[in-house]
């Protein structure tokens, strides 16, 4: 792109803030009662962070990746798409994260066992809690209807941000699984930007916490000389 | 060595009736045009208004049926003020599958002056992306297409001068927008035969009177002008403020007519492409082209007023 230092956020803004809210109105219509699942998935997820059996890290990524696959699939490529012809990209990048997420289950590598009870851990379990409660409520906060509300499980932002919360309540940091969420927080926090949305701090505050906190836990987890196999749960 | 007429309500009614879209237009006399202010395309001669509808993000609605009918509306008052230029490009989402609803719901496919553009970094996909454009729009083809911000105008060009030479396509153009790549954007229009380019000009917005107006009209190629309102800001600031008493020497009840008006009052222009979503405004934009028009007196006084605001 030639003269980039000429362009500004809003011009790579493609529609009204007015399609773009309308856009989860018509979303949530379409995949009516999946909320319900997602919601149920949601607190399946709380409920296993801040205690559960073994095995239940597994459970947690599997369960976040289907949230990812499903927001790629229903929302990304079959609604965003519609606006925003780089939703494709997007949607590709959900996916990966999907993959990866369920390369850890797999291999056991997401574990809530043995966390020192640090800030992290503590931001964890909120910022989960938010993105599943509070997040959505911010649009109709907002005087937006009620019928825009972005679920947990099916809209991106708080589904990126439940992720964060998970992998900050996580025993170790996982940088892998942190790449796609963190950059979704740029995306997602600049087209809220663009469109003068008052809510558009609450992505890159997201990724702020999540990049700072999970940096000093990296940081202690070496101090500690904790490079041990993570217990398989 | 600017062509204007003004077209008549006979004349209209008639253009209409011939291409099957008098069903445009609404039954009441009071929604029927006066007049049309029309400029000649220097490379034909071919008379088209003045004022035309852009479709950056103000069509881009996706599948939303109710937004849909909206921008159809839009398209409705538009046509039936009197309006025929619409100009989309594949880079604007789903402007182009909305534009294309809007003309088969109002029958307006034979109406319209369609102007699209190409925006693919790779030439030899340009043919596939023009033919994806036209039956999105669903026009037999298209009256213009653009290569969209000079992106690989090397390699689109020769292909629209072909199809051009075919009789799949009647003009050819380039675009550009705020004041980006005016050196090679004139150099492009010294050395390729175009008739039509594409920038942004308006009353805070002049870079374009230096040079690109002026060898516009040297060398016979119609300008259209986009974000004449500055993608709407531009109003939303001239409206905190009173409409100044000479707008009414031109006719103006509004400050977008007076933003319009200065735009087609420069000799180079052809015509104005500003985006709405509503009806009332596309209507009042087209009547905005209807003499009179500002002369330079008034047009300097437009800028010194505008800029100290």
């Amino acid at each position: 792109m030639s003269e980039w230092w000429t362009y500004s956020l809003s011009d790579f803004l493609l529609f009204s803030p007015r399609t773009y809210y309308r856009l989860f109105e018509l979303y949530n219509d379409d995949i009516w009662p999946a909320q319900v699942a997602a919601l149920a998935l949601g607190a399946a997820i709380l409920a296993l962070i801040v205690r559960g059996p073994r095995g239940r890290g597994r459970a947690v990524a599997v369960m976040l990746a289907a949230c990812w696959l499903f927001v790629a699939w229903a929302y990304l490529l079959r609604h965003y798409d519609t606006i925003n012809w780089a939703a494709r990209y997007f949607a590709a990048g959900f996916a990966i994260e999907a993959l990866l997420l369920l390369v850890a289950a797999a291999r056991g590598n997401l574990s809530f066992r043995g966390v020192v009870r640090d800030a992290a851990r503590s931001t964890g379990f909120a910022l989960f809690a938010f993105a599943l409660v509070l997040q959505p409520l911010i649009g109709p906060l907002l005087a937006r209807p009620f019928a825009q509300i972005e679920l947990f499980g099916a809209a991106p932002d708080p589904t990126v941000v439940g992720t964060l919360g998970v992998l900050l309540a996580a025993r170790r940091v996982h940088w892998t699984l942190l790449v796609v969420p963190l950059l979704w927080c740029a995306v997602g926090g600049a087209t809220l930007w663009a469109m003068q949305a008052p809510d558009a701090a609450v992505m890159p505050a997201a990724a702020v916490a999540a990049t700072a906190l999970s940096a000093l836990k990296s940081r202690a987890f070496r101090n500690r000389g904790a490079r041990v196999a993570t217990p398989h749960e | 060595m600017r062509s204007e007429r003004q077209v008549t309500r006979r004349h209209l009614l008639g253009a209409l009736a011939a291409t099957g879209a008098a069903a445009l237009w609404p039954a009441g006399g009071a929604a029927q045009p006066r007049a049309v202010s029309t400029r000649a395309i220097p490379a034909s001669g071919e008379a088209v208004p003045a004022v035309g509808l852009g479709t950056w993000i103000t069509f881009n609605v996706g599948n939303d049926p109710v937004a849909r009918d909206a921008c159809a509306d839009v398209m409705r008052a538009f046509f039936a003020a009197g309006g025929r230029l619409i100009d989309s490009s594949p880079m604007y989402g789903s402007s182009q599958a909305v534009v294309g609803y809007g003309l088969r719901k109002l029958g307006a496919l034979a109406r319209v002056f369609a102007a699209d553009k190409v925006w693919i970094g790779s030439g030899s996909r340009g043919p596939a992306q023009i033919e994806a454009s036209r039956a999105a729009w669903g026009v037999p083809r298209f009256d213009l297409v653009q290569v969209h911000n000079l992106l690989a105008w090397e390699a689109h060009l020769p292909t629209l001068f072909a199809m051009k030479a075919q009789g799949s396509l009647r003009y050819v153009g380039i675009t550009t927008s705020e004041g980006r790549r005016h050196e090679e954007f004139e150099r492009i229009m010294r050395s390729q035969p175009l008739d039509f380019v594409q920038l942004t000009y308006n009353i805070l917005d002049r870079e374009a009177e230096r040079r690109l107006l002026p060898l516009a009209r040297e060398r016979g190629m119609a300008v259209i002008v986009n974000r004449p309102f500055r993608e709407g800001a531009l109003i939303r600031k001239l409206e905190r403020h009173p409409l100044p008493g000479w707008a009414a020497e031109i006719g103006c009840r509004t400050w977008a007519q007076v933003a319009l008006k200065f735009i087609l009052a420069h000799p180079a222009v052809t015509c104005a492409i500003p985006a709405t979503t509503r009806a009332d405004h596309a209507a009042e934009n087209v009547a905005a082209a209807a003499e009179p028009l500002p002369d330079a007196a008034l047009r300097a006084r437009t800028i010194a007023d505008v800029e100290k605001l």
